[in-house]
């Protein structure tokens, strides 16, 4: 998936003046976040930094809270404004469970992430999921501060740099 | 490796004019109740076999030792504290000798090698308070297979001492696990059953998980991350050749074998929902078992193949059922507080095993096909995973422990709830599957 110069030049642009107006607008309140600045637009680390490209669940629960909602809300607006993209959804579940449930679980929070990122909007053909089930923990700590970490559907924006 | 299996297929176990002919007075002397609960185990002197190899001998007498003992209802005796030395397998004991050293039974035995490069084992059980030969046996095999044919004396020595089918001469496929526990490299793995000869099935650039037996021992059914689409796979260990079990529209999960070898039982994911379906091997033919808006999966045939044991949690958690082969008549079987997951039928049939969470405990029990009769075997932080030695005596699982430097490894438990012990593995090991008796 090339892009031609033209266009590309134009985005270096418009991103170059997006990161200098966040620069002035954070820089007095958020110092700490200077670094997030730095982000082109449209990247997959914009959507990971500035979106947020995982929601949360409860144990053995696949619904959406309202912040999971909230989260989805951006993530959907940012890939209709950037349409380019296709993303996959990964599902994964807490090690407090027992392998083969986990592995359907995650599916189940995966597939409820990506029929709402539908409902708002992204196309069904951009999406695909694939669950971990307890395979991939990001935290692996022995408490419920790890375990609720894991509980969770990340969504991968998939062809970034093409 | 490939020829492995051809090679135990050729070993034959032939019975010698030697072989004891009036054992009906001692039978009764000697038993082993194995149904017994926490008996005390029998006391049994297993001198170095004779033979013109000692190095062997004592190699072969040593993992014989440790299969008896394993098993929880053996007592190997010092053999520091043997009388009567340098015993073959013609020498005569003296029985006395034996009595005195509290030996209730004497396995005696001669390991040559011939000329033609084969290993001749012979051996006798002798009932030391009878002063009768019990049983006596000659074995030919390569050399390369004596574990193997250690292992095939321990089972004939337990199933001449317990009336049970023995379950030493099998092999578990497992999980070898390694790497940080937020970037575990896993690789199916196949070992004898008290750890030895371990041998890497696949190589690690691929999640895989949850490896099952067929009944015929040469191929192994389990999930992979390989095509980037997770799916069921089989696996010939014989071979290495590996191929996709169907043409499913989605994932592919939590495959089994039947009785007969010729379906494999899973689960597919449609959207949120996972419901059973099973493959006939031979003409790809996919029937689906269960039509559920829920979880259900980890589907086991009974013995007989009339019935799935599975779990769903169709009722708001999971919760074990059971219908008939074809899909039919399903019903709860679990009733307890807690969830229940990973029903496993034991090969007897008469049983079922299971992983059971309880307020943050998990636990391993068992529970009689209409769910009577829970017996929780063993519980702790992690325990997951049940799979049946072949006699139905014996469970192995796999135990985790937490924090970043958990991990988990394999361990047994008799049926009785008795006999906890691990089993060695380098590093970690999980989903382990304990494959029937060898032929």
């Amino acid at each position: 998936m090339k892009m031609n110069g033209t266009f590309m030049r134009g985005l270096r642009v418009a991103a170059v003046a997006a990161v200098a107006l966040f620069v002035a607008a954070c820089a007095q309140t958020r110092p700490d976040n200077i670094a997030n600045s730095t982000v082109a637009p449209g990247t997959a680390q914009d959507f990971v930094v500035n979106v947020g490209d995982r929601v949360f669940f409860t144990v053995d629960s696949s619904d959406l809270t309202a912040e999971a909602r909230g989260t989805l809300d951006k993530q959907a607006q940012w890939l209709q404004q950037y349409p380019r993209y296709t993303v996959t959804v990964e599902g994964h579940a807490d090690e407090r469970g027992t392998r083969e449930y986990n592995i359907a679980l995650g599916a189940r929070r995966a597939t409820a992430a990506r029929d709402y990122l539908i409902s708002r909007g992204v196309g069904a053909n951009r999406l695909r999921t694939i669950s971990y089930g307890k395979e991939r923990p990001v935290a692996v700590c022995n408490d419920a501060s790890c375990w609720t970490q894991n509980r969770r559907a990340v969504t991968v924006v998939n062809n970034a740099g093409s | 490796m490939h020829v492995l299996f051809k090679r135990w297929a050729m070993m034959a176990a032939a019975v010698l004019g030697f072989v004891a002919v009036s054992i009906q007075p001692s039978s009764a002397l000697v038993e082993i109740n194995v149904a017994g609960g926490n008996i005390e185990p029998l006391p049994i002197a297993l001198p170095n076999f004779g033979g013109d190899d000692a190095k062997l001998s004592a190699d072969i007498v040593s993992v014989i030792t440790a299969d008896l003992k394993r098993s929880g209802l053996f007592r190997p005796l010092d053999p520091q504290s043997f009388i009567q030395k340098d015993m073959d397998v013609n020498t005569q004991p003296r029985f006395g000798d034996w009595r005195v050293i509290t030996a209730q039974v004497l396995a005696t035995g001669s390991v040559f090698r011939q000329s033609d490069g084969r290993l001749r084992a012979e051996f006798r059980l002798w009932d030391v308070f009878a002063g009768e030969q019990m049983l006596g046996q000659q074995y030919f095999t390569t050399p390369e297979n004596w574990r193997r044919l250690a292992h095939i004396i321990a089972d004939a020595i337990y199933q001449r001492l317990t009336g049970e089918k023995g379950y030493f001469d099998t092999r578990v496929v497992f999980v070898s696990e390694s790497g940080p526990k937020d970037k575990r490299v896993k690789r199916l793995a196949i070992m004898d059953q008290d750890g030895a000869n371990v041998r890497f099935l696949t190589r690690g650039d691929d999640l895989v998980l949850t490896p099952r037996f067929s009944p015929s021992s040469q191929e192994v059914t389990y999930m992979s991350y390989a095509s980037g689409n997770p799916q069921v796979y089989l696996l010939n260990i014989e071979t290495g050749q590996r191929e996709v079990v169907g043409n499913f529209p989605g994932m592919t999960f939590a495959p089994r074998f039947s009785p007969d070898g010729q379906q494999v039982i899973m689960s597919l994911q449609e959207s949120g929902n996972a419901n059973i379906f099973s493959m006939d091997l031979r003409s790809r033919r996919t029937t689906r078992l269960t039509s559920s808006a829920a979880i259900d999966t980890s589907p086991c045939y009974s013995p007989d193949a009339r019935q799935i044991v599975f779990e769903s949690d169709r009722g708001g958690s999971q919760q074990i059922y059971v219908m008939n082969g074809d899909g039919s008549n399903p019903h709860r079987i679990s009733f307890g507080p807690g969830s229940y997951s990973t029903p496993v039928w034991s090969p007897r049939g008469d049983l079922i095993a299971f992983t059971k969470q309880h307020e943050g405990r998990f636990m391993i029990g068992v529970m009689k096909p209409d769910g009577s009769q829970e017996r929780i075997l063993t519980e702790g932080f992690h325990n997951e995973g049940p799979t049946w030695a072949p006699n139905g005596r014996v469970i192995m699982f796999f135990r985790d422990t937490p924090g970043a430097n958990g991990g988990p490894q394999l361990w047994t438990v008799d049926l009785t709830g008795y006999n906890e012990r691990r089993v060695e593995t380098q590093g970690f090991a999980s989903d382990p599957a304990w494959s029937p008796l060898l032929e």
